[in-house]
């Protein structure tokens, strides 16, 4: 290999290692929603995903989720997932509940790396699927640049 | 050793839902951040969050590094029976931690 292609790969490498951890992508968004869902498209309604719209500092961002289901044995929420667009991993979290939580509702706090949108979709007893999306704007993103020297 | 905090009522009457927030302290260093010396720093986070109340799983999460530091974790669950409800982390180097809550249940 001449010296000119190394240099090139290695400069191939380091666009890699600085862009490729940055963000996901809505397509890759999408395949994991499609992997968590096993191929079902999700209807929209019964999720109420709560979250600033406007966020001052991404680190810690609280999130709640709550879904409109009776929590009964023949009729309840069986897994909450939350998805990111732009965050360099898309899976947040993936909760599982069963009629023994009474009432279908999660709060966490979330990092997120940048404005984008978000998507928690909602798998039923029944094995249909329910998403609800938010975009939102973060003036402050979560570290994903490292600490201080 | 981590410490964790639970929040919850310390008894119920049968049928009740009650609230369970918990609290654990863990840096969840996500893997992407760089170092002082300019390398990554090694992904360090919890991975598995459960809630079995007297042995039986209620609530469960899978956990990625989109997850705060200090994971926080807010739920529900229908008061049954008095008894324990174990609370059970586990992530990357061989974490564990374990937390019992005791819950008294009366007749409605």
């Amino acid at each position: 290999m001449k010296r000119r292609d190394l240099l090139a790969a290695g400069a191939g490498l380091t666009m890699l290692a600085l862009v490729r951890p940055a963000s996901a992508t809505p397509v890759e968004m999408a395949a994991a929603i499609n992997s968590f869902t096993g191929g079902a498209k999700p209807q929209t309604g019964k999720v109420k995903f709560d979250i600033a719209q406007l966020i001052d500092n991404g680190n810690a961002v609280p999130v709640t989720i709550s879904v409109d289901s009776p929590m009964s044995a023949a009729d309840h929420v069986s897994a909450i997932g939350i998805f990111t667009e732009r965050n360099p991993q898309t899976e947040v979290a993936i909760f599982t509940l069963g009629p023994r939580a009474g009432k279908a509702e999660v709060s966490t706090r979330i990092r997120l790396a940048t404005s984008q949108r978000l998507m928690a979709v909602v798998r039923m007893s029944d094995s249909s699927y329910w998403s609800q999306g938010v975009e939102v704007i973060v003036a402050l993103a979560a570290c994903v640049e490292g600490e201080e020297p | 050793m981590a410490r964790a905090l639970i929040h919850m009522s310390a008894s119920a009457k049968r049928g009740e839902i009650i609230e369970i927030r918990a609290l654990i302290g863990h840096s969840m260093e996500t893997g992407y951040r760089v170092g002082a010396d300019g390398r990554l720093l090694a992904r360090d986070i919890i991975r598995k969050f459960a809630c079995r109340y007297n042995g039986e799983q209620v609530f469960g999460a899978e956990l990625h590094q989109a997850i705060s530091a200090n994971p926080y974790i807010a739920f529900f669950t229908v008061a049954t029976d008095s008894g324990t409800l174990e609370f059970t982390w586990e992530g990357d180097n061989g974490f564990a931690h374990t937390e019992k809550m005791n819950l008294t249940v009366s007749a409605s």
